[in-house]
């Protein structure tokens, strides 16, 4: 018990870069992921092609590959040339990549409203932008809660993925300790953690669904 | 057509539609549809299924975009043939503009299911008005009492009766005001004893000299309360004359079949 409670200190301090990254990668990729699924679902031709290649490579590609590249291959990169911090370039590799899972979801989402809805709101008077924020969205969000649950639940368990730039996170500051002290209860210990931090998404997704179930 | 120049020349009609032209595809749904509408007239448009009676209404407020022909709303062109005898819309702004004129109430109601019945009322006025929430309660208020549900105002469209989300559609249709209603069928997706309540409402507004252009299958209501029937055909106006008259001496083979295929 003593143990337990003498590595919660240096894994505790991991969570909190795993709950950073978690935070930062949720605030940067859902607004990014709605722009690209609005454009992929749009008339325009060339952006829709556009925003589907860019799904296809961040979906088609590993995580781990796109941070990697984003942190040792783009400073070389001809015309970029940006050297990104460690912990900046997985902000910007989750970001993107959780990105493009969003759009998906939110594509779909869109895509599942009634064209009646469209209908009622453009013989009202609504231009597409209003029809878009007062009729769509507010209903989209309550078909894309249970996906978006299991997606922000995936991003949980990805911001594991940040060790190869040497980030300690949870997962990392528990192996330091497993391999310093030759015990496996640090893994235990960082399991609880990432269990109750699930436990507490599942939770909020649960209410959300409630409270939006009001309606029907 | 002279009689169309005429009618059009002495004062501009509610509505006036000339020689629309549409297809889908393949299909030609409507083959030079002409129809006007003048001041508080109600005017029921009967007709077989695929007569492109529907698709006629949905073109007048640009549900449907139009291939040839002429739409003038209250004097305003929303859509005029170019030299080459194609369909050419006004600027959207304006486009927007004149179709807000015209209300509209559909099969399917097309309620927001996320917005209580109230908010369902008051969210055009305040979105697309920019009319403030305190200024346009009343309105809606009166509206609701009017179709008589005041009492489910803060219940959600998922809690009512087919009957109930069609006067509500009806209410918000109201609160922007418009001088023309246009109904899709508005009683067709009702179960019978629930079309009566919205039959009555329609009654009710038609009393009120609102101008009419409603679809419909209920004979009853083109007989009791249309001023005109309009008989639709294979992509045609076949026939269009006062109610009783219709109903009483039609004119035309395809009208008389349609009519005893309904009785």
């Amino acid at each position: 018990m003593d143990y337990i409670l003498s590595i919660l200190g240096p894994l505790a301090e991991g969570s909190l870069v795993t709950l950073q990254l978690f935070l930062i990668t949720l605030l940067l990729a859902v607004p990014l992921g709605l722009a690209l699924a609005l454009v992929r679902i749009s008339r325009f031709r060339v952006a829709s092609q556009a925003v589907n290649g860019y799904i296809w490579l961040m979906r088609g590609t590993p995580l781990m590959l796109q941070m990697l590249f984003i942190y040792y291959a783009l400073p070389f990169v001809p015309g970029i040339g940006i050297r990104l911090p460690d912990f900046p370039a997985a902000i910007v590799a989750f970001a993107l990549n959780y990105a493009a899972y969003f759009a998906e979801i939110f594509r779909a989402g869109i895509q599942s409203i009634d064209r009646g809805q469209y209908e009622g709101a453009k013989v009202l008077g609504f231009s597409y932008g209003q029809t878009m924020r007062r009729i769509v969205l507010p209903q989209v969000v309550k078909r894309i809660l249970p996906p978006m649950s299991n997606e922000t639940i995936t991003l949980i368990k990805d911001t594991s993925l940040i060790y190869v730039l040497a980030l300690n996170d949870l997962l990392r500051a528990a192996r330091g300790i497993v391999q310093r002290d030759f015990t496996i209860t640090p893994f235990i210990v960082a399991a609880v953690f990432y269990l109750i931090m699930t436990l507490v998404l599942t939770w909020l997704f649960q209410r959300l669904e409630k409270r939006h179930a009001v309606y029907d | 057509m002279p009689s169309m120049t005429e009618a059009a020349a002495m004062t501009s009609p509610m509505i006036l539609a000339d020689g629309i032209r549409k297809r889908f595809g393949a299909n030609e749904v409507l083959k030079g549809v002409s129809l006007t509408l003048a001041k508080g007239e109600v005017v029921a448009v009967i007709g077989p299924s695929g007569s492109g009676k529907s698709t006629f209404l949905r073109c007048l407020n640009h549900l449907e975009t139009i291939d040839a022909g002429r739409i003038v709303i209250e004097g305003d062109t929303l859509a005029d043939n170019d030299a080459g005898g194609h369909a050419r819309y006004v600027a959207d702004a304006e486009l927007r503009r004149i179709c807000a004129r015209m209300g509209m109430v559909f099969q399917h109601f097309n309620l927001f299911p996320h917005l209580t019945v109230l908010q369902n009322v008051i969210e055009a006025p305040i979105t697309v008005k920019g009319i403030k929430r305190e200024a346009i309660l009343p309105k809606a208020e009166e509206l609701l009492k009017k179709v008589g549900l005041l009492d489910k105002r803060d219940a959600y469209p998922s809690r009512l009766s087919g009957g109930q989300k069609q006067r509500v559609a009806i209410a918000r249709a109201l609160a922007m005001e418009p001088d023309i209603m246009l109904f899709d069928e508005p009683t067709s997706a009702l179960d019978p004893e629930l079309t009566g309540e919205v039959l009555r409402t329609m009654h009710q507004l038609a009393d009120e000299h609102m101008t009419m252009l409603v679809v419909t299958h209920e004979m009853g209501f083109a007989r009791e309360v249309a001023s005109r029937v309009v008989f639709m055909d294979g992509g045609e106006l076949i026939e269009s004359r006062p109610a009783a008259e219709f109903f009483a001496n039609p004119q035309h083979p395809r009208t008389r079949a349609f009519l005893d295929s309904m009785l």
